[in-house]
């Protein structure tokens, strides 16, 4: 592993007094695609809404341990979330576009930024939709609202939403399980262009998805990070048990 | 943590540094101060109702006019002088002395007042009880003798002002003012009590209905309709109460005074029904459905489900339900101005006259001077409706909650 | 658990015979005849306004001034001084009330006890009865405010120390600030987690999130509050008896420190003091009909909008 992107040292996260997350430690490589893998409720999902603190939102929630991104523990009292979340993009298990039209949801990140220049918003338009593979479909009606495109077109419009504000890592929470086949290679496509110049973590719930799309994975059970390694190696011949008797599919 | 560092540094100390955000510090402190308002207008309410009754309290003897004084520079030195000599030419109207008694609008204190009222529609000497001239204020000449009446009686009570406020005798104005609170407390439990007869078993009763036994499509119709009677102003429930319930309520019972504590609760009713509904609806519907979905399932029909399973499990919200709509009722002061006859009497009898503390209040505050005892006295009673009415809602919040609490997560 | 189902299993069990059956029926009728009651009652009281008020009720009755001491004519500055009323009641309310709603739902947290405060205290404010808020209005508006104002400001010349429409208007947005902190509460609640996640995971700030899509999302949460308060204000004529309302004008209110008519208090002038009230009863039931008319419909437009926000949200 040459780049480090985000080293995690020793995260534990509290449900008031429940442990959710139990002493991961992990290093995530820098533009690859890094795919979180368990059951449901290991905690892949709450540990990747670690990475944006978007369990700030979350009262009862505490966090001990570090979280460095590039070396800046973002859990430092001195770091500011919004610029975190700036730089650190997510997309949603449920796609989210805002009841706005298209072109106002991919916008939106720059009018916060203050950015008004109407020749450089529309340019931001299409790069981030050309970027996710979206701008030809859209382009002739960048003006209807969002919440008329169909499933996976709402997800892509949430991705090049994402892209809009120029992130550097990409969270991805779980972003085609709701949508077809055709929905989801598409998506995963996208994934595996993005990573030329963004670093993307993805949670799923689908092993082949993480066979096809991802370079490492990581095996989260019980809140703890059991393994891992790159992709291969853990579908392959996983070190441990646990690992293996998940993705052979005797339980989960 | 020696590990390498993409040479691209997005992420650096002084990059995510903790910003100051004033629109965003402003927002939230305009927001929270906002908020906060809502606390201290209860705060104020209490301390500005409480305040105007403050010169009751003295017990000093002389010091209930000294006290008055205070009050009046405390809050900013009236342009017009209180309590008095000059204070009486301001009087609109003039109440208790017994030669007055012919021009009051309502008449109080007195017994044969029945046929004075101008409730009493169809009378003769209606325009002789034309009490109030429209337009311009305040012109009656005829109290010149309360003059010295009010000083004197001002050193009487002095000493004796808590004691009248547990008689009966409410004569606010008159050579020698009483300020019992008995009666009035009397038609206001009366009305309170005969309102909560009539709203609490039809209410729940409905409520009831809405929430177990109704088909999904009744109850979307059923339910709009009764919660529109909340829109009902209680004025208008009050006129409909004066002007067609009393005739009509008369022409069945035949007792002699046409507006009653009777007439009153009723009309009152009206009003806390769509409330004790509405609240007892929402504690019906809430019981979680495996409670009687266990019950159906063993066996249990509909309404054995709903009498011994849903209506104890809603127990603390329908007690909440009743509580607010005592406290609607207590409170309510139009429909006991306009359909309860305002008579403070000492009876029993649910179809005699009452005078309501609300009511009161309402029918007496405009004509009286700002300062004097009979001023202070109806803030006091606004008082008393205050806490009574905090407490309740206090009553309704803590102690239902915390039984609902109980019910449905620990044991 | 066990014993407590068997035993529930047995009661039911023994209960069930035919006079059970009877005891079933009774209930349900019970039930079903409160229900109907309460509708009969609601329409007899509509339809008998409605019969009674008909006569009088014209576009003449409600665009002409009240003759003759108030026995002819029609309601007009009634009308309009209500109008002023709730507008300038609004204008206060609707701001206060949406911003709290806005703490109590993005700002508070849960554990939070002065969230839980703000709280209490609205639903105590939904509770008080409307005198409280009149003699509130009197002691806080009139005598020291006002009356504080006249002194500091006016020399001591009685201007605000009185009362007149705006302390009327103020001390009803105190009474509708609940109404409207509901409503909007309840449509700032519709408002999906996930769109608040989207805003804040692009980068935005709390108040850029709740600015660019809490707000505009609870828009008719915010209209359906403004009309239920509207409604409510314009019925209520308790808060304003000693702070404002008044029984006949000549003119109509022209600054905020007038005095004004109001339709509620005007019904219960017209029904109680009036000099001849068997001769003006057409005209009472007609002003009666045309404040039911302006409250039951603002009621009305106010639940349609509300079960559509509902839907949505489903």
């Amino acid at each position: 592993m040459k780049d480090v992107k985000i080293q995690v040292n020793d995260l534990s996260l509290y449900y008031g007094e429940k442990k959710a997350l139990k002493e991961i430690s992990m290093q995530v490589p820098a533009n690859k695609v890094t795919a979180l893998i368990g059951p449901s409720g290991c905690g892949k999902s709450t540990f990747l809404r670690c990475i944006n603190r978007m369990n700030d939102l979350i009262p009862s929630v505490s966090i001990t341990g570090q979280m460095l991104v590039e070396g800046v523990d973002i859990y430092d009292k001195n770091v500011d979330v919004v610029n975190i979340r700036k730089k650190i993009g997510m997309v949603f298990q449920k796609s989210n576009p805002f009841p706005k039209s298209i072109y106002e949801n991919v916008i939106y990140g720059s009018r916060i930024n203050g950015i008004t220049d109407k020749r450089e918003l529309d340019e931001i338009v299409e790069t981030s939709l050309r970027q996710a593979a979206i701008w030809d479909e859209l382009k002739d009606r960048l003006g209807d609202s969002a919440l008329g495109l169909s499933g996976g077109q709402q997800q892509r419009l949430c991705i090049a939403r994402t892209l809009a504000v120029n992130p550097d890592i990409i969270l991805m929470d779980e972003p085609a399980s709701a949508l077809d086949p055709i929905s989801t290679s598409k998506i995963e496509e996208l994934v595996h262009e993005l990573k030329e110049k963004y670093t993307i973590l993805i949670v799923t719930h689908n092993m082949q998805q993480a066979a096809r799309v991802s370079d490492h994975t990581a095996f989260f059970y019980m809140g703890e990070l059991i393994e891992m390694g790159k992709t291969d190696a853990i579908f392959t011949k996983p070190a441990k048990k646990q690992t293996e008797d998940y993705i052979t599919g005797r339980f989960g | 943590m020696s590990s390498p560092i993409s040479s691209k540094q997005n992420f650096t100390r002084e990059g995510l540094k903790k910003q100051f955000r004033l629109s965003e510090f402003l927002a939230e402190k305009i927001i929270s101060s906002v908020a906060f308002l809502s606390i201290a207008i209860i705060f104020l309410i209490f301390i500005f109702v409480f305040k105007e009754s403050l010169p009751i309290f003295s017990l000093g003897k002389e010091s209930v006019k000294v006290e008055m004084q205070q009050s009046a520079s405390v809050s900013g030195d009236q342009p017009e002088s209180y309590g008095g000599v000059e204070t009486e030419d301001l009087q609109p109207e003039s109440y208790g002395g017994l030669e007055t008694e012919d021009l009051q609008p309502e008449s109080y204190g007195g017994v044969e007042k029945e046929d004075l009222q101008p409730e009493s529609y169809g009378g003769v000497e209606k325009e002789d009880l034309q009490p109030e001239t429209y337009g311009d204020v305040q012109a009656e000449p005829l109290v010149e003798n309360n003059d010295s009446a009010e000083g004197t009686a001002k050193e009487e009570k002095s000493n004796s002002i808590w004691d009248t406020l547990l008689t009966p005798d409410w004569v606010p104005v008159s050579e020698n003012p009483r300020f019992g609170l008995l009666s009035l407390l009397i038609g206001t439990l009366k009305v309170t009590i005969i309102s909560m007869l009539i709203a609490g078993p039809i209410a729940i009763l409905a409520a009831l209905y809405t929430s177990c036994f109704a088909s999904k499509r009744t109850k979307e119709i059923i339910k709009p309709i009764i919660e529109m009677l909340a829109a009902f102003p209680s004025v208008v429930i009050g006129f409909f109460a004066l002007m067609v319930m009393a005739t009509f309520f008369q022409d069945i019972f035949g007792y002699d005074s046409r507006l009653n504590a009777f007439v009153g609760g009723v009309a009152m009713a009206l009003a806390a029904i769509p409330i004790i509904y509405t609240i007892s609806e929402d504690a019906l519907s809430s019981i979680p459905k495996t409670y009687t979905e266990a019950s159906l399932a063993l066996g249990a029909n509909k309404w054995q489900t709903a009498f011994y399973v849903v209506l104890p499990a809603a127990t603390p919200g329908i007690f909440a339900a009743l509580l607010l709509g005592v406290g609607r009722v207590f409170g309510e002061t139009m429909i006991a101005l306009m359909a309860t006859g305002n008579a403070a009497l000492m009876s029993a009898n649910p179809f005699e006259s009452v005078r309501t503390f609300a009511a009161t209040i309402g029918a007496e505050m405009a004509e009286t001077v700002f300062g004097e005892t009979h001023y202070s006295v109806l803030f006091f009673i606004g008082s008393l409706l205050f806490i009574f009415s905090f407490g309740l809602n206090a009553l309704a919040e803590f102690y239902v909650k915390g039984k609902l609490i109980k019910k449905f997560q620990g044991k | 658990m066990e014993t407590t189902t068997t035993e529930m299993n047995s009661s039911l069990l023994s209960t069930q015979n035919k006079s059970s059956d009877l005891k079933g029926k009774l209930i349900v009728g019970a039930t079903q005849l409160a229900v109907y009651t309460i509708i009969a009652v609601l329409f007899v009281i509509l339809g008998i306004i409605i019969y009674e008020g008909r006569e009088k009720f014209s576009w003449e009755f409600i665009s002409s001034f009240p003759t003759n001491g108030m026995t002819e004519g029609g309601i007009f500055p009634a009308l309009i001084g209500t109008f002023i009323m709730v507008i300038v009641m609004s204008l206060a309310a609707v701001p206060f009330g949406t911003i709290t709603a806005i703490y109590l739902t993005e700002y508070a947290s849960e554990s939070s006890k002065f969230a839980a405060a703000v709280r209490f205290s609205v639903r105590t404010l939904a509770v008080v009865p409307s005198i409280i808020f009149g003699l509130f209005g009197l002691g806080f508006f009139i005598q020291f405010v006002g009356t504080g104002f006249d002194t500091a400001f006016n020399g001591g010349e009685l201007r605000w120390g009185q009362p007149n429409i705006l302390w009327a208007s103020l001390t009803m947005s105190l009474l509708t600030l609940p109404v409207i902190i509901v409503s909007v509460e309840e449509a700032l609640k519709t408002i999906p987690r996930e769109l608040r996640e989207a805003s804040l995971a692009l980068g935005a700030t709390k108040w850029q999130t709740i600015k660019n899509v809490v707000l505009p999302g609870s828009v008719s949460g915010i209209m359906t509050g403004t009309i239920l308060a509207v409604s409510r204000g314009a019925g209520e004529v308790a808060p304003i008896l000693f702070t404002g309302a008044a029984y006949y004008l000549a003119t109509l209110p022209g600054s905020l420190s007038d005095q004004f008519m109001n339709l509620g208090y005007h019904i219960y002038i017209m029904a109680t003091q009036s000099s001849d009230v068997e001769k003006t009863m057409p005209i009472q039931f007609a002003t009666t009909l045309v404040l039911l008319i302006l409250t039951l419909s603002l009621n009305v437009i106010a639940v349609v909008i509300r079960s559509r926000i509902r839907r949505k949200a489903k």
